[in-house]
């Protein structure tokens, strides 16, 4: 049953073959069986089965839709009513959200079951799943690598099946990188495509929430709940929500995939440079024509990024003071006593570093040089893309430089580590859509290929997705002990 | 003021914009509520949430932008002001700072019977803080959130301003527009309208401003003046006994009518402003510019004119009639109510009428005298029904209760006899009754003749028209 498709699922659920409850359980099971991955920071076993009750009564009145009764996982950053969202910190570990984030109630409206909370980097700042106050993740792959971050929980609960589909979030490649290193299909949305209404900010103008799946056809199921327009949401878009799953056949006869040639340089691992060539083979065995496009600014959206993001999370992060909810510290002498200690004690350090950076980023005498500087960076970053894409569909290219790597490998150097989205992060800069599919492996660990479209093309990837997931076996893959 | 010294003041006055939602969430924006009862996700800052733009606060903005003749940004960002503060929900504070939505503009005020031009050199939106509670908390802070996201226009003057007494006009004339453009109600008690005076000194003839102090939160015309006295006194006493003014924030204490030092340049936080990345740039078209400009009210000192040719009104009944939207309103119904009579209309409501009110601190909204009751009376007046000073009393009786001047007038037999005949009759009784005032009148004692006419008044009781009485018995006792 963990092994079917969101559509088999449906299909089953429909055809009484099993029921929600019996589907709940069987994955609720799988997540206590596998504890060891540390994939969920809640399991909500009580409501999830509620849920699932009426998802049955629903599908016996041959009501509800795709989705209802179908078990999912929410990455900790989104607010769930009545429960614990504690975004992988300290500081919120005592948070119980009062309301649901737009994602979440869109799920519920669909009917839906929430099988729990998803591990993750504290306020989603790192790429490994290490900086979680909930301790590492592990990749089902090989549990002594990270299963990469900041939703590292959810790329895990995919790949090791404990969840069909679940959602992530991606700031600078914190969908797309997981799920690379997990061997999962993963897609980051067009900037304002998916509310960030209920989905705790760590980069405002740079996070955008996705879906976390076995295949870009699940994908296309949970992009059709979470997508469109939230007057909550004054960064998302008013635009028409394309059926998904209806193009995902279509041809890909005479698509033009543009290969950055910055992205095969010498830091790329040349065993995923030959994966990602042989993926692009395969799109030209399906009609593809490929070029060599330029992106001459690319390599400044690693300094570029750091400013940004730092600079929005330390202003984001300022309402964590100890005064009206989180973490609060034993009797402060005074306020300032207040907000240094509860600040000091609940955030990690790689929180406080990003806050830091940022703080000293938007400084008087600094804010020019760094701020408005990296500002001018994004939109010569912006500025590629657009020339790029005008003249192909897609561009192709890694995502990461290398795959999995052990736990603990990366922590002492932080830039090494920001080094992991020198792929990713370029695209969050320019608010553009991407994917990560599964490509291959190297040495019995996963390569991902990512695919980058223009604003809203989001059913165009999807297809190209599909497409090639139907002539390659690699996201049917299952991690050795979680068949 | 010492006459060697001349000050320079700019204000920035705070008005709450009188939208029903928050600048940035759904919540009431209802002033006096329970704590805490009007602050909804949005306005406690809590994981997740995010702004969204009140379109009325941005109308209210672009109103008062047109009606002080300034530039209306094409386009304005929302900023975030960085800081820690216990009832700052999220830690900083949505405003504007490079790109506010109100740009260049200007405002006349008049002193001592000269027009001035000040300068106001921008307006931009925010949102208000929550309030912190010092007391009944046994040591500790009491945070209430319920004014946390009220939408503020911050209107920032040049320094055009050069004493208390200038500051004050500007304030009043900023106060009385906003009011009439209704985009604030202008409660200076529930803090709706609050201001902040940036003031210095410097040599008469100097060029270069001297270094200011700004006081913070003086909320009432009162305490500006005397804030701004204060503050003038202090800085040339500290000058002239050969120190310096240092840059600073200083707090205005009513009760001991001065200030006192809050923080200095130094320890002034550095805001860390950036464009906030919840919020879109605010675009204003030409259009939303035209709509709003042709709904503007007519404004106090176009209203004032008009009244001078229309109602052929002195000037400071013009002034003081148009000194509210309200009043003005009130003053053109009962003009018109009155079939014409609008000088005794302008007579009546900025004497009897203002003065019932100052005396029972009403406003005119809360008259209990209504346009219609008080048109009623004037008519009777204007027809010579009753006298003036009968009309006073008519209008004791309207203050007092629910009837109608015609009804008042009736029921207490009030009515004027205008029949000369009757009047003739009981003065020529008074004349034969009163010998001596009638001899002291003829040998040139003039006052004699008030004796005369208040003995007629009384034998009318009060029904005669005294100028009618007068004139009769001046020709009566002519030799």
């Amino acid at each position: 049953m963990h092994n079917k498709t969101l559509t088999e699922l449906a299909a089953g659920l429909r055809s009484k073959q099993f029921s929600s409850v019996e589907l709940t359980q069987t994955f609720l099971q799988r997540i206590r069986q596998h504890q060891q991955l540390n994939a969920f920071i809640t399991v909500s076993e009580e409501t999830a089965l509620q849920q699932a009750q009426a998802a049955d009564a629903a599908l016996s009145s041959s009501q509800g839709g795709v989705l209802t009764g179908i078990p999912i996982a929410q990455k900790d950053i989104f607010c769930t009513l009545g429960s614990k969202t504690s975004c992988g910190s300290k500081m919120l570990d005592n948070f119980i959200a009062p309301y649901d984030a737009t994602v979440v109630a869109n799920f519920n409206h669909a009917g839906a079951v929430m099988l729990g909370k998803l591990n993750m980097d504290e306020f989603a700042m790192g790429s490994s799943n290490e900086t979680s106050f909930y301790g590492p993740v592990r990749n089902p792959w090989d549990t002594d690598c990270v299963p990469g971050g900041s939703s590292g929980g959810s790329a895990a609960a995919v790949a090791a099946r404990l969840a069909p589909a679940v959602t992530g979030t991606d700031t600078g490649g914190s969908i797309r990188q997981p799920a690379a290193l997990c061997g999962i299909t993963g897609l980051k949305p067009t900037y304002g495509r998916v509310s960030r209404y209920g989905m705790i900010a760590y980069a405002s103008s740079l996070d955008q929430g996705g879906p976390m799946t076995r295949s870009a056809e699940d994908a296309a199921l949970l992009m059709q709940v979470m997508a469109g327009f939230d007057a909550k949401d004054s960064t998302s878009v008013e635009q028409p929500v394309p059926d998904y799953s209806a193009s995902l056949n279509d041809s890909l006869q005479g698509l033009k995939i543009g290969l950055p040639k910055e992205f095969f340089t010498a830091e790329l691992d040349s065993h995923i440079a030959a994966a990602i060539h042989a993926a692009v083979a395969e799109y030209q065995k399906l009609g593809a024509e490929v070029v060599e496009v330029s992106m001459p600014n690319l390599q400044l959206a690693i300094p570029a990024y750091y400013v940004i993001a730092s600079a929005e999370c330390s202003s984001n992060l300022s309402r964590y003071d100890g005064v009206r909810f989180g973490y609060r510290c034993q009797n402060p002498e005074d306020l300032s006593d207040l907000y240094t200690r509860s600040r000091g004690e609940a955030f990690g350090s790689e929180v406080k570093r990003r806050i830091l950076m940022g703080t000293y980023a938007l400084s008087a005498g600094y804010y020019d040089a760094y701020y408005l500087k990296a500002q001018q960076v994004r939109r010569l970053i912006s500025d590629d893309f657009k020339r790029a894409l005008a003249d192909v569909d897609v561009l192709m290219g890694p995502v990461t430089p290398s795959t999995a790597f052990r736990i603990g490998e990366k922590t002492g150097d932080p830039i090494q580590m920001y080094l992991e989205d020198i792929y990713t992060i370029a695209i969050n800069l320019a608010g553009l859509p991407a994917m990560s599919i599964p490509a291959g492996f190297v040495d019995g660990k996963p390569v991902g290929l990512q695919v980058i479209g223009n604003y809203f093309s989001e059913a165009k990837l999807l297809n190209i997705g599909h497409r090639y997931q139907q002539v390659t076996d690699w996201h049917q893959q299952v991690p050795k002990g979680f068949e | 003021m010492n006459s060697q010294w001349e000050a320079v003041i700019g204000l920035e006055i705070h008005t709450q914009l009188a939208t029903k939602s928050k600048i940035f969430s759904g919540a009431a924006t209802a002033y006096g509520a329970e704590p805490n009862t009007q602050a909804c996700a949005v306005d406690l800052g809590l994981p997740g949430v995010l702004p969204v733009l009140n379109k009325d606060a941005v109308r209210k903005a672009v109103t008062f932008g047109l009606a002080i003749d300034a530039e209306i940004a094409p386009q304005s960002v929302f900023a975030r002001k960085n800081y820690f503060y216990p009832d700052l929900p999220k830690g900083y504070q949505i405003s504007q700072f490079e790109l506010p939505i109100v740009g260049n503009g200007h405002l006349d005020i008049e002193v001592d019977g000269e027009t001035k031009r000040i300068g106001i050199t921008r307006a931009h939106l925010e949102e208000d803080a929550g309030k912190s509670l010092h007391e009944d908390f046994h040591g500790l802070t009491g945070i209430d959130l319920n004014r946390a996201g009220t939408p503020l226009l911050e209107i920032v003057s040049e320094p055009d301003m050069r004493s208390a007494k200038e500051a004050v006009a500007y304030m009043r004339k900023l106060h009385e527009l906003v009011r009439y453009l209704e985009i604030c109600d202008g409660n200076m008690q529930e803090g709706s309208f609050r201001c902040d005076a940036n003031v210095s000194v410097r040599p008469k003839g100097q060029k270069e401003f001297g270094t200011r102090a700004e006081i913070k939160n003086i909320n009432s015309f009162k305490f500006v003046e005397k804030a701004i006295n204060h503050e003038i006194e202090r800085q040339i006493d500290l000058i002239e006994g050969g120190g310096r003014v240092v840059q600073e924030t200083r707090l205005y204490d009513a009760n001991k009518d001065e200030t006192r030092s809050m923080r200095s340049k130094e320890e002034a936080n550095d805001y860390r402003y950036f464009p906030d990345p919840d919020l879109l740039p605010v675009l204003i078209e030409q259009s939303l510019k035209d709509e709003i400009r042709a709904t503007l009210p007519e404004l106090p000192e176009a209203k004032k004119q008009r009244f001078l040719e229309q109602y052929a009104l002195d000037l400071e009944s013009a002034t003081t009639l148009t000194s509210s939207r309200e009043l003005a309103d009130f003053y053109e119904s009962v003009a018109s109510l009155s079939g014409g009579a609008a000088k005794l209309a302008a007579n009546w409501l900025t004497g009897d009428v203002l003065g019932a009110l100052n005396k029972a601190s009403l406003e005119i909204s809360d008259s209990p005298v209504s346009a219609e009751r008080l048109a009623g009376l004037l008519k009777r007046i204007a027809d010579n029904t009753i006298s003036g000073k009968t009309a006073k009393q008519v209008f004791d009786k309207l203050w007092n209760g629910s009837a109608s001047a015609d009804e008042i007038i009736e029921q207490d037999g009030l009515v004027q006899i205008t029949d000369t005949g009757a009047i003739e009759a009981i003065v020529d009784k008074v004349i034969a009754a009163n010998p001596v005032p009638v001899e002291q009148y003829r040998a040139g004692k003039d006052k004699a003749l008030m004796a005369l006419v208040g003995q007629v008044m009384k034998e009318t009781q009060g029904k005669a028209s005294p100028g009618e009485v007068n004139k009769m018995l001046i020709e009566k006792l002519k030799v």
